[in-house]
């Protein structure tokens, strides 16, 4: 699975994109971002307060109970603040 | 039209491209957001997500078109390192009538900077700053 990671996640995490695969039983956007949070110090920060983060999958908006499989791209992001 | 680029943009010549857009066109409204210098900001730096900002961005504008009686659309925002007075986003709006021109342009601009997935980081003497969300931009495009 292709995770991406954008703003101060990328920052946070040291790298804008890894592919993975999650462990069997991690299913939805939610369960991927506490098991991504378990990887490194870095990743831990990043997903420390996860009602601050957003996600899409295959660049459409997603909600955590959203069910992701091995070929989607995720990506994880702040709230966004362009104009 | 959509157009995501790290280049500059030119406002005057994005507006007579759709003032001459057809004979029926009445009113082109439009909007230029530019990079405000206060607070001792040196720079801001606008990071997108390749992809699906083009894709939110087509979402947005045929939402829009849907809603008013548009003859055209052109939105056109920055990425990378911009400087205080440059020109981040422009969205023009031509149509018959300037009520649907106002309320297509406002509506596009509120959606976008909810919707867009776009980030901004500020410099200001050394530090460098993501910008949090506001709740009033929430409140804004909610309106709609």
């Amino acid at each position: 699975m292709k995770i991406l990671y954008f703003a101060w996640l990328r920052s946070k995490i040291g790298c804008g994109e890894e592919e993975l695969t999650p462990p069997v039983g991690t299913a939805t956007v939610g369960q991927i971002m506490a098991w991504l949070a378990t990887r490194s110090p870095g990743h831990a920060e990043a997903f420390a307060k996860p009602a601050l983060i957003r996600a899409a999958i295959n660049q459409d908006f997603a909600t955590p109970d959203q069910p992701v499989g091995p070929n989607d791209e995720l990506a994880f992001f702040p709230p966004v603040t362009g104009g | 039209m959509i157009r995501v680029q790290s280049e500059d943009f030119d406002p005057g010549a994005e507006i007579a491209r759709l003032s001459e857009h057809s004979t029926a066109t009445g009113a082109v409204a439009s909007f230029v957001g530019l990079v405000r210098g206060d607070d001792d900001l040196t720079a801001m730096t606008l990071e997108h997500y390749p992809g699906m900002t083009e894709r939110q961005l087509e979402a947005i504008e045929a939402e829009a078109r849907c809603r008013w009686q548009l003859l055209d659309v052109t939105v056109i925002h920055r990425h990378g390192r911009l400087l205080p007075g440059d020109r981040i986003v422009l969205v023009v709006v031509a149509s018959s009538h300037r009520g649907d021109a106002f309320a297509a342009c406002e509506f596009l601009m509120d959606w976008l900077k909810t919707k867009a997935p776009f980030w901004k980081m500020e410099e200001r003497s050394g530090r460098q700053d993501w910008v949090d969300a506001k709740s009033e931009d929430d409140s804004r495009a909610e309106r709609w």
